[in-house]
């Protein structure tokens, strides 16, 4: 059977749910002998590559690059997974959310030239940090803050089985 | 006795129960969230709509309509979760309810009742609005930003404090609950400083002073307790 093409990405969160992935511990070892990580935070692959099976969504939208590239890899892959609370609502990014977004970048810098207040070296920072299905269609979503990993191995498991991984009960929880 | 009929279950009630009591006491769940034991119902939330078939599939508050001789309700259905999970989704979109960020994390009604109904998302863009914290009271908080509007901190001072304190101001998505005529809390004349509002509060809106993150657990069957229809804990 061929390795399924797994994928994970980090936009505007912690890293926490990565963290959490990784707190999978002996269970990577059997994950590795089914799954081939293309791309990650935690490998070192700079483009993400076609035909990608799973991706994993780690983190809110809050700039013009994180939604460039979270569509791009939209299209490169079959099934897209919102990975803990920041990416399904939002979540401590979308804290900033009622304060306006220049109001809040001068708050932070000060005046003059602000990196992110336009397109720029630094990615224009968007009015809000929303969830990853307001902007590109989301075929799954795994709550949490972060999901533990027990969590995200009943998820995997069902994944690697070939079924339809649904989380259900306890296993849907904010927080 | 009253002779009902709930999820096809022969049912009994006695007078002057309401079709959720009458459930309740049957061992059939019901999601509620404004209702709480020792108030008056108010039918705020909409959580516990049920379907009448004998009223022509009329939807009803199981909180608030009494039991009545020969009503078959459904109480679980496909449409109902949908229709559940619906009003759940507003609430979340309405007001900034993070529950990794709040004093009740773990200890919520509202965030119990999104894994109950299996909600996962909510389809509902998020308004994010910009509201107030009244931190002005020396014992305890008051988080618009969490708040769902249940009313029960309202019923809880009127009914059972008799102080009145709380009171709501606006209309729809502006309404607030607000101490005296809009006083900061500690600022009220009335408050007795009781607490009862932030026992019987269902999640992270009011809070006591001190309490971090996910430290907030609520009683508010003291409710119950304090009005004697149920033996103190």
């Amino acid at each position: 059977m061929p390795k399924v093409r797994l994928a994970s990405v980090w936009f505007s969160g912690c890293s926490g749910c990565h963290m959490s992935f990784l707190d999978l511990d002996e269970r990577l070892l059997e994950l590795a002998t089914k799954v081939e990580l293309v791309y990650s935070p935690i490998v070192d692959i700079k483009e993400y590559p076609d035909d990608v099976d799973v991706l994993l969504v780690e983190g809110a939208i809050g700039n013009t690059e994180q939604r460039h590239l979270l569509e791009e890899m939209r299209k490169k892959t079959k099934l897209v997974v919102a990975f803990g609370d920041c990416a399904v609502t939002g979540n401590i990014p979308s804290l900033r959310n009622p304060i306006p977004r220049e109001e809040l970048l001068r708050a932070v810098y000060g005046e003059g030239d602000i990196p992110g207040l336009e397109e720029g070296d630094v990615p224009k920072m968007l009015p809000q940090a929303v969830p990853i299905h307001t902007v590109v269609k989301v075929d799954r979503f795994i709550p949490g803050c972060p999901p533990s990993a027990d969590r995200i191995w009943t998820f995997l498991q069902a994944l690697l089985a070939g079924k339809r991984p649904e989380l259900t009960g306890a296993d849907l929880r904010f927080g | 006795m009253i002779n009902l009929r709930i999820d096809d279950t022969p049912v009994q009630a006695r007078p002057g129960q309401t079709i959720l009591t009458a459930a309740c006491e049957a061992g059939i769940r019901i999601p509620t969230l404004c209702h709480v034991e020792a108030l008056t119902p108010v039918g705020a939330c909409r959580l516990c709509l049920v379907e009448i078939r004998n009223w022509n599939g009329r939807l009803v508050p199981a909180c608030a309509t009494p039991a009545q001789e020969g009503l078959d309700v459904v109480a679980h259905s496909d449409k109902l979760t949908a229709l559940r999970r619906t009003i759940l989704e507003l609430l979340f979109a309405e007001r900034n309810h993070i529950c990794a960020f709040c004093v009740s994390n773990g200890h919520c009604e509202l965030q119990d009742l999104a894994t109950e109904l299996g909600m996962d998302h909510v389809t509902f863009p998020y308004r994010f609005p910009s509201l107030p914290v009244d931190a002005s009271h020396p014992k305890f908080g008051l988080d618009h930003n969490r708040c769902v509007l249940c009313g029960r901190c309202v019923r809880a001072c009127s009914e059972v404090e008799g102080a009145c304190t709380w009171g709501f101001s606006g209309r729809g998505v502006e309404t607030r609950v607000e101490a005296d005529l809009g006083d900061p809390w500690g600022a009220s004349r009335t408050c007795t400083a009781c607490g009862k509002c932030v026992q019987a509060c269902p999640v992270g809106a009011l809070f006591e002073k001190g309490k971090a993150t996910a430290e907030q657990v609520k009683r508010p069957e003291i409710l119950a307790e304090v009005t004697e229809r149920r033996p103190r804990a």
